[in-house]
């Protein structure tokens, strides 16, 4: 009995932390005045109001960080899946020279911190004539999201028996088919973990796309709402308002992917 | 119909050479048993009828037809896993009408010829359910009607019945026998299962290390078995070998030579009671050392010069731990084996 009470009061002062800072945002954003500090704790007011979510649909480029940020993320992912998709599986059923070593390369490359290969990407970016490009940010993103992908991919394909690949054949699957109408759909706790990873790599990333990108007008999400941050005024009003509105993508995501994401995260464990 | 063909028949992976020559005819319409040890090839030489491993040298014929480099999914072969291997995302009817589905077929053509072979494997009423749903034996049925919807010439299973209790295995055992039956597609069946072979093949292939060490129906293989190896892995219970001064003893000319045993199985030993005729021989003293009942036998285990033999006897006589007895054997039904090359002598 006292482990059950502790154990629910150690989550109810875990669950006050963690939506506490969301809470707080929220009441950010519906106070009009812009008032970032204030004494109170209370979350809806009498002065609440809806302002500052109308000017930013309004009177800034929200619309278009949103979809600069959608577009962006959406082909990251779509990168993201096919290539670990299918890089995954010939790692997973093929043996050839330098599998092992490439597997190894991989792992190692997880090894470095993103902001360490900030300068080697630029140069790189830079003699491709990719800064102030998408293109740039696809590939830097799908390239730091690979790897792990991959390795999440193969650990699934791994899983799966050769058996139900041989019987595709024998019913007259050529190599591709078996891929694509047995594998893919078996593989798709695994393939939601990695559309929702490539996806997250790209959909909140800050510092690479600051590096890469100038123009204002190819601006994601996390860039035009630092815009609003001002060495003198800082608009927290829509400040807050944007960081709302940028979680409920994910957030949807992750509710309606849920009962992948737990059979994908313990996929492994339990062959299934 | 599908007359099958092994010729010369190698495949090694690595440095281990799983199968070293294999030569086998199988007859059209024949229901063949592979039987062996783990790791004889007998798996491996299915898998090359299937396509699924290609053989170093020799080829494969059907019908006269060389296909050995054949894919697969053109050699008219379909063939039921040991685990299962069905497609979990779709139901019953999805497996076994796929590959109908990639030939082409129209809907109306794989829903019929789906829903009659659920009817003849007893499974319509599964139609709609996803694998995970259902009970081993149900899946190995729905394996089976997979293999049996697509009407290829030749059926391959590869230990399908291993995973299975052992009521329902007896019971697949018959259903499998009765549906060859039915369809007389050319059908090869691994295992190792020395019980599985001689209840369901029409012919027994015998294989240790990559080679057929026999090949014959199941009672020549019983009756007649070439070496000591076949003697001792088929049949339950396992055959007794003597050596030692009683071999010498046999009427037989050649079981004067030295280095000789002698194979007799648990049921072609008697308890001498009565005369011993005419194609039977005396052994000498027996002592029991233990019994187990089988219900309607009772397996005697005991020593006879120092050697542990079995027999059968019948259940309603008592016996009891140290008694001792004289035995006789049938020597129609007993072999002579020699030790260094494991040959019969007797054949």
């Amino acid at each position: 009995m006292i482990k059950r009470i502790f154990a629910w009061l150690s989550l109810c002062i875990f669950a006050v932390f963690s939506l506490y800072p969301m809470l707080y945002v929220l009441s950010v954003s519906l106070r009009g005045d812009n008032a970032f500090q204030t004494q109170s704790l209370e979350i809806f007011s009498s002065q609440s109001t809806l302002k500052n979510f109308v000017v930013l649909f309004t009177e800034t480029d929200f619309l278009l960080w949103m979809r600069n940020s959608l577009f962006i993320s959406a082909v990251t992912t779509l990168l993201g899946v096919a290539l670990a998709s299918t890089s995954a599986y010939a790692l997973s059923r093929h043996r050839f020279r330098g599998r092992n070593l490439m597997l190894f390369s991989l792992l190692a490359s997880q090894m470095f911190p993103a902001t360490m290969l900030i300068l080697p990407f630029y140069i790189i970016l830079a003699k491709m004539h990719l800064i102030d490009n998408f293109w740039g940010l696809f590939l830097i993103y799908s390239s730091t999201a690979l790897p792990f992908c991959i390795w999440q991919m193969k650990a699934y394909y791994d899983t799966i028996p050769k058996e139900l690949e041989e019987a595709a054949v024998l019913d007259g699957c050529s190599r591709w088919m078996t891929f694509y109408k047995i594998i893919l759909p078996v593989s798709s706790p695994a393939l939601v973990i990695t559309a929702l990873f490539s996806f997250m790599t790209s959909w909140s990333e800050y510092v690479i796309a600051a590096v890469v990108l100038q123009d204002p007008e190819l601006y994601t999400l996390p860039l035009g709402l630092r815009s609003f941050q001002a060495s003198l005024a800082t608009q927290w009003g829509l400040y807050a308002a944007g960081a709302l509105i940028v979680s409920v993508p994910v957030l949807i995501l992750f509710i309606s992917i849920s009962r992948y994401l737990v059979s994908g995260l313990t996929m492994g464990s339990v062959k299934g | 119909m599908a007359h099958i063909e092994f010729s010369q028949i190698t495949k090694s992976f690595g440095r281990s050479h799983i199968l070293k020559g294999i030569d086998l005819e199988i007859a059209s319409g024949e229901f063949l048993v592979l039987v062996g040890p783990s790791g004889c090839g007998k798996s491996t030489l299915l898998r090359t009828l299937a396509g699924l491993e290609t053989p170093d040298a020799g080829a494969i014929r059907v019908n006269g037809q060389d296909i050995t480099r054949q894919e697969p999914q053109n050699r008219d072969v379909s063939m039921v896993f040991q685990n299962y291997a069905l497609y979990p995302h779709m139901n019953v009817a999805e497996n076994m009408g796929f590959s109908l589905h990639l030939q082409k077929k129209s809907k109306t053509e794989i829903a019929n010829r789906v829903r009659e072979i659920a009817q003849l494997l007893q499974i319509d009423h599964l139609l709609e359910r996803k694998p995970k749903e259902l009970s081993g034996g149900q899946r190995q049925r729905v394996a089976l009607g997979r293999a049996l919807a697509r009407q290829t010439s030749i059926v391959l299973f590869d230990e399908p019945l291993s995973n299975l209790d052992a009521h329902l295995r007896s019971q697949m055992r018959v259903e499998i026998k009765r549906l060859h039956q039915k369809i007389n597609s050319t059908m090869i069946y691994v295992t190792h299962d020395q019980m599985e072979a001689t209840t369901m093949g029409d012919r027994i292939a015998v294989l240790k290390d990559g080679v057929v060490e026999q090949i014959g129906t199941p009672s020549e293989i019983y009756h007649q078995p070439k070496n000591i190896f076949i003697a001792s892995f088929i049949g339950s219970p396992e055959m007794n070998f003597i050596e030692g001064a009683v071999v010498g003893q046999l009427p037989w000319p050649e079981a004067k030579k030295p280095g000789q045993l002698l194979g007799v199985r648990p049921e072609a030993i008697k308890v001498s009671e009565g005369p011993v005729l005419a194609q039977e021989w005396e052994l000498g003293d027996y002592q029991v050392e233990l019994s187990e009942n089988l219900g309607g036998q009772t397996m005697l285990h005991g020593s006879l010069q120092g050697q542990t033999v079995r027999l059968l006897v019948d259940s309603a006589k008592e016996y009891h731990p140290g008694q001792k007895m004289k035995l006789k054997i049938d020597l129609t039904k007993a072999h002579l084996f020699d030790k260094s090359s494991g040959l019969n002598q007797r054949l």
